[in-house]
């Protein structure tokens, strides 16, 4: 038995955790007890959908990884991380469409999240690049499905947080690079609606972009930003750097042990926010950065989740329909106000959506805040959680830690047609996680 | 489940109608999303807190309790189909001090429904939440237990023994999921208490209720209600018996 969270450390319970290669995965499921099995990942999920309190958790195997096909494709094992994904893929001139803040996510943790990056304006989230995944389910029957071979349970999956089967497999899209950077521009906004405006006129031509926000700024200067954009930078570009698709390296610098106390501090975050915000340039294009540095700044530092102390922290993470500006304004109004220490809140306007029942992005705005966990923080994140339902948007599931299952179906609309498909796959909900008692999934 | 921020969704309440257990039943029902399995003897009192609890939010079941049966309390606890994430155990008596080391039965009610049925229904619980993977259960022990003087100290000596095997159950229970939270308040001013002059610093349920919920979030394993009662409590402790016995107490 071990005792499992999230990566925000918050509501630990205690499982029974299995290690099987994919040939295995079908008679672990079928032995799975009367309080289930859910595959987990590397735990980067803030909150509960990877644990399964009384029941099995199905840890991953690094597998091996094809060769990129002609049509550079890649068939990958769901255990691999994406780290180890783009350590095979960048020598070999290629990348992975979509990629979270973190590169230490599982492919089968990236599909059951359908994860989304700074690219998702153009390419859609981790679900669009899949041609298929191989499905156990709970029967141990293994299905291979895909947006063009059993639509329904492939979109039930991609998004569906290890609730219809574990995933063993997938074929990936790949993209071509020429190297492993990218060319950053940053842009330093003085407020909220700069940033927005930013965004809504320029982000359609570049493929990567995201704002940094400080949510602590007030008055005349609330949401101040720090805008960054990028491309993958061309071999041209980079003159004469050696070694030009030199795959990211494992993090440098480690946060060894959980301190006493919450090291997040107001004035600790307000000192940081405004240093971050006055050391970005006004505005400097061409910059040239690994694709480490450009997507995972916070893979630098291992652990560094523990520095919210023992009793760790959410990420409140929404996203509100593009006309629903005036709801996006109002919220970080309210967060400003809050005054809680927050030194990682990012701003992204998606693209439309897929067909994922559950999946999260839909075109609009997303911001996801980081703030230590306190009981206090209950009425104000379920006061968000109320204009986020009114406003026609939606909680990230893979984020969340705290909502109430009387939203979800709000904010989920295609709730009934994945308790539908999960009712013919599973009937006696062998998968099962922490997330899916919570919300009563 | 507990979710990050500390608030159950199932609670179970043993001795449904102790005013410490409505309060705490209260702050957590506030979220609107907790159901609350009352576990009390059927009665006027218990149809009152479930409407208390039911216009505070919460979805209410209510079960019948009978702390002395303590051979029905296995099937209670099995009889709940939802997870537990967090039960009170927070029935208790203070019976007449005199009469309860005088009256051989008024004794053994007291020493039944303050030690034996929390074992019963602790033992019971802790069997439930293991398998569970999680779950809290919170014992109202009372500062009475901490060092037992003659002024009601069959009460008294009860709270120890049930004080001791809760914490000693918490140990029993590490790495299994499931916790327990000791508390343990000074003078509460409840119905139980009702007519009694007041100790320094007593506190109301609603304080208690606080705690309890904040100990929860913590994580803690032991709280004293108000938390000054510790530095009092450890003082007293070592006071030499033929002092201890002149103090007003």
């Amino acid at each position: 038995m071990s005792e499992l969270t999230g990566w925000g450390r918050t509501a630990a319970t205690v499982g029974c955790p299995v290690s099987a290669t994919a040939a295995e995965v079908p008679a672990v499921v079928r032995a799975a007890g009367e309080r289930g099995l859910i595959a987990r990942g590397l735990g980067r999920s803030y909150g509960d959908p990877a644990q399964n309190a009384g029941g099995d958790v199905l840890l991953p195997l690094p597998t091996e990884i094809g060769a990129v096909a002609a049509d550079g494709t890649v068939r990958v094992g769901a255990g691999t991380s994406l780290h180890d994904l783009m350590v095979a893929l960048l020598p070999r001139g290629r990348f992975v469409p979509v990629t979270p803040g973190t590169r230490y996510v599982t492919v089968g943790g990236a599909l059951a999240c359908d994860v989304h990056g700074k690219s998702h304006h153009v390419t859609g989230s981790f679900g669009d690049q899949v041609v298929d995944l191989d499905l156990v389910l709970a029967s141990g029957e293994t299905r291979t499905v895909g947006p063009a071979r059993e639509p329904e349970l492939f979109w039930a999956t991609v998004g569906g947080l290890g609730l219809t089967g574990v995933i063993t497999a997938a074929t990936l899209r790949t993209i071509p690079v020429e190297t492993a950077y990218a060319e950053v521009s940053t842009q330093r906004l003085p407020d909220l609606d700069a940033v927005m405006g930013e965004m809504r006129e320029g982000d359609a031509d570049v493929t990567y972009s995201v704002a940094w926000i400080d949510t602590l700024a007030r008055g005349a200067a609330m949401g101040r930003s720090v805008l960054s954009r990028g491309e993958h930078a061309t071999r041209e570009l980079l003159g004469d750097v050696p070694d030009v698709l030199a795959p990211p390296r494992p993090p440098r610098l480690t946060v060894p042990l959980t301190p006493p106390v919450n090291l997040v501090s107001l004035p600790a975050v307000r000192a940081f926010n405004e240093a971050w915000f006055r050391k970005a340039p006004r505005h400097r294009t061409g910059e040239i950065q690994s694709l480490a540095t450009f997507f995972h700044p916070l893979d630098g530092i291992a652990g560094w989740n523990r520095a919210y102390g023992p009793h760790g922290f959410v990420q409140y993470q929404f996203v509100v329909p593009d006309h629903e500006d005036a709801t996006l304004v109002r919220i970080l109004e309210r967060i400003s106000a809050a005054r809680l220490p927050c030194f990682l809140a990012v701003l992204k306007r998606f693209g439309p959506g897929n067909d994922g029942l559950l999946s999260f992005p839909m075109a609009g705005w997303t911001l996801a805040y980081d703030v230590p966990a306190h009981p206090s923080l209950a009425p104000l994140l379920e006061e968000l959680d109320r204009q986020v339902v009114a406003a026609g948007g939606r909680v990230y599931l893979a984020k969340d830690s705290r909502l109430h299952p009387a939203l979800l179906p709000q904010m989920y609309p295609r709730l009934d047609e994945f308790r539908a498909v999960r009712e013919e796959v599973d009937p006696h909900r062998v998968l099962r996680s922490d997330l899916a008692r919570r919300l009563e999934i | 489940m507990l979710n990050a921020l500390g608030q159950p969704q199932t609670l179970l309440l043993l001795g449904g109608t102790s005013d410490i257990a409505l309060a705490t039943a209260r702050v957590w029902a506030r979220s609107g999303d907790l159901h609350v399995v009352l576990a009390a003897r059927p009665g006027p009192r218990r149809d009152a807190a479930a409407a208390e609890l039911t216009a505070a939010g919460a979805s209410v079941a209510a079960v019948d309790l009978e702390a002395e049966a303590t051979d029905t309390h296995s099937a209670l606890i099995a009889g709940i189909e939802r997870d537990i994430d967090v039960a009170l155990v927070a029935f208790g008596v203070l019976g007449d001090e005199e009469r309860a080391w005088q009256d051989h039965a008024a004794a053994v009610h007291l020493a039944t429904v303050n030690y034996t049925a929390p074992v019963s229904l602790g033992v019971c619980l802790a069997d439930r939440m293991k398998r569970q993977g999680h779950g809290v259960v919170v014992a109202l022990s009372s500062v009475a237990g901490e060092r037992v003087r003659r002024s009601n100290f069959v009460y008294g000596s009860s709270k120890a023994g049930m004080d001791g095997f809760y914490l000693g159950l918490g140990e029993a229970l590490r790495g299994t999921g499931a916790r327990v939270l000791v508390v343990r308040p000074g003078f509460v001013r409840t119905k139980m208490t009702e007519g009694r002059d007041p100790a320094p610093l007593s506190v109301d349920a609603d304080d208690v209720a606080a705690a309890i919920v904040k100990g929860i979030a913590n994580g803690d394993d032991l709280i004293w209600v108000p938390a000054a009662m510790r530095g009092v409590m450890s003082g007293l402790r070592h006071v030499p018996r033929a002092l201890f016995r002149k103090l007003p107490l």
